[in-house]
């Protein structure tokens, strides 16, 4: 009896030891590049863990000045994705985030880190949720050329938007005051506002029209904004984001703020 | 080295499995003929005075205040006259031991209909499709916010067909339509088929249980949960009654 309490024990261990090894060897492909996430752990203990928290729940000691929350990537859901609601992101995907920041967060662009810096961190952000080892990243988006931008297909797009009941959320004017922007919570239950169209600042995936067509059709997991995949054929999205931007055109800020994209040399 | 340390683990691997099988297996024999299979009914009583249902203002979408000219009522507490709770899960929580059971291939439906959900609780075995069906005028969109399953937030206007699954086991999953912000339900999904969902008079009855020891769960959306332990025998149909009681705030 008290052998088989011994192999049982070193089974449990041989268990840990392994699943640690799994862990530190996960790894991230972008393109041609290859992340480690041994290498991306030294770069998070420096740059990241001071609001995601060692653990990478999001709980680290900035955290609770911050609004809204890190992401707590033990639960593996990501805003900015090309890849369907509910789906695990592409390495890309978080690649692309590490790199443009989220605007309207804390999270700053971390374009001035090498391509390989960001690759690494990428593998190590995944290590946190076994969800990244148990299951696949489904098909990512297919954004189509865009269409004309006609006053005809904003016009269309003006249509959706009442349709699609978007103002409930956005209000009849785009500035985030719909009858249910004031209930709104993210998944962690914190309060979330619907982002003011109008306002011209920086959406959070980023501002072009195919970020704006792919944030409609995968939707901003975590938030209380839906994928519109099975609800809008393509044609009809281009058509929404069309008028999303006369929303924003209506700004003075839209457009102004031009943000130099700063990339490492030599790479 | 590590081979002869290696393989001698592995042979007391295969030793505590054996030895976890045999105390798992004890109530369900895996391919015997299977014994008559108990069924466990009863009911759930509200014991006090249930809290009125609340109003719900729709005004804010004019589809929904078609379906209800004089606004809706929340459906969190819904119990009768004489104390019968509906929307309680009654669930095997324990007893099954390791079994595996297929999910079925019929779907479970939740319906969207007068910007409420119908039925305000549904329950579900991992894996089988729940067809999501918007039988109203407006747009909705369906957000169930798991914790052991992945998240996932679809729009669907009407008569669009929509379908989603759930992997794990996850009692239970809340559901909101963040564009109608009244609209709650609770999707349970289970590992196995032996739970069932309180209706009117709050009856309830568990089908094709195989005799043994079991603990069985009462769960609430507001009231929690209540647990009882019972032993069925061979085709015996087995009384239960879970009493929730009122809560302070509920």
């Amino acid at each position: 009896m008290r052998t088989k309490i011994v192999l049982a024990n070193g089974v449990a261990v041989l268990v840990l030891l392994l699943s640690s090894l799994g862990s530190f060897g996960q790894q991230s492909h972008i393109g041609k590049l290859t992340g480690n996430a041994k290498q991306g752990k030294e770069l998070y203990r420096r740059y990241c863990i001071f609001c995601h928290g060692p653990y990478g729940d999001g709980t680290g000691e900035n955290a609770p000045y911050l609004d809204p929350k890190p992401r707590d990537f033990t639960k593996a859901t990501f805003k900015c994705r090309s890849t369907p609601s509910g789906s695990l992101p592409l390495d890309s995907d978080l690649y692309d985030t590490i790199s443009r920041g989220v605007h309207g967060s804390g999270m700053p662009s971390w374009r001035p880190l090498t391509h390989q810096q960001r690759a690494d961190l990428v593998a190590y952000v995944k290590s946190f949720s076994a969800r990244f080892e148990e299951e696949k990243p489904a098909t990512s988006l297919a954004i189509p050329p865009e269409p004309p931008n006609s006053a005809d297909s904003a016009k269309r797009g003006a249509e959706s938007f009442q349709s699609m009941n978007c103002w409930q959320c956005h209000g009849q004017e785009g500035r985030g005051n719909g009858p249910s922007a004031k209930t709104l919570t993210d998944s962690k239950g914190y309060p979330i506002a619907p982002f003011d169209l109008t306002s011209g600042l920086q959406l959070k995936c980023g501002d072009s029209p195919q970020a704006m067509f792919r944030d409609l059709m995968t939707g901003l997991d975590g938030t209380p904004m839906p994928s519109f995949a099975d609800a809008l054929k393509p044609e009809e999205a281009w058509d929404l984001v069309h008028y999303v931007e006369t929303l924003r055109a209506g700004s003075k800020k839209a457009g102004h703020i031009k943000i130099e994209q700063i990339e490492p040399k030599g790479e | 080295m590590s081979s002869r340390l290696i393989s001698p683990i592995v042979a007391g691997t295969f030793m505590v499995c054996v030895v976890a099988m045999s105390v798992h297996g004890a109530g369900l024999p895996a391919n015997a003929p299977a014994p008559a299979a108990a069924v466990v009914k009863g009911t759930v009583k509200f014991q006090g005075t249930a809290p009125k249902a609340m109003h719900i203002d729709m005004s804010a979408d004019p589809k929904c205040v078609q379906a209800h000219p004089g606004g809706g009522s929340t459906e969190d507490i819904v119990a009768d006259a004489s104390g019968g709770l509906e929307n309680v899960i009654v669930y095997v929580s324990q007893g099954l031991g390791d079994a595996k059971f297929d999910p079925p291939t019929e779907p479970a439906v939740i319906e969207q209909k007068g910007c409420m959900y119908k039925p305000h609780v549904v329950a579900l075995r991992a894996n089988q499709t729940l067809k999501v069906v918007n039988a109203d005028g407006t747009t909705h969109n369906i957000h169930p916010s798991p914790n052991n399953n992945r998240e996932l937030n679809q729009t669907q206007p009407p008569g669009v067909p929509l379908s989603m699954t759930f992997a794990r086991e996850e009692i239970a999953i809340p559901v909101k339509c963040n564009i109608h912000p009244w609209m709650h339900s609770y999707i349970a999904v289970f590992k196995h088929p032996f739970f069932a969902v309180t209706g009117k008079g709050g009856s309830f009855e568990i089908e094709n249980l195989p005799p043994g020891n079991y603990t069985i769960t009462a769960w609430h959306e507001k009231l929690g949960t209540s647990i009882q332990k019972i032993t069925v025998g061979e085709s015996e149909t087995k009384g239960l009654e879970f009493v929730f009681k009122a809560q302070p705030g509920s």
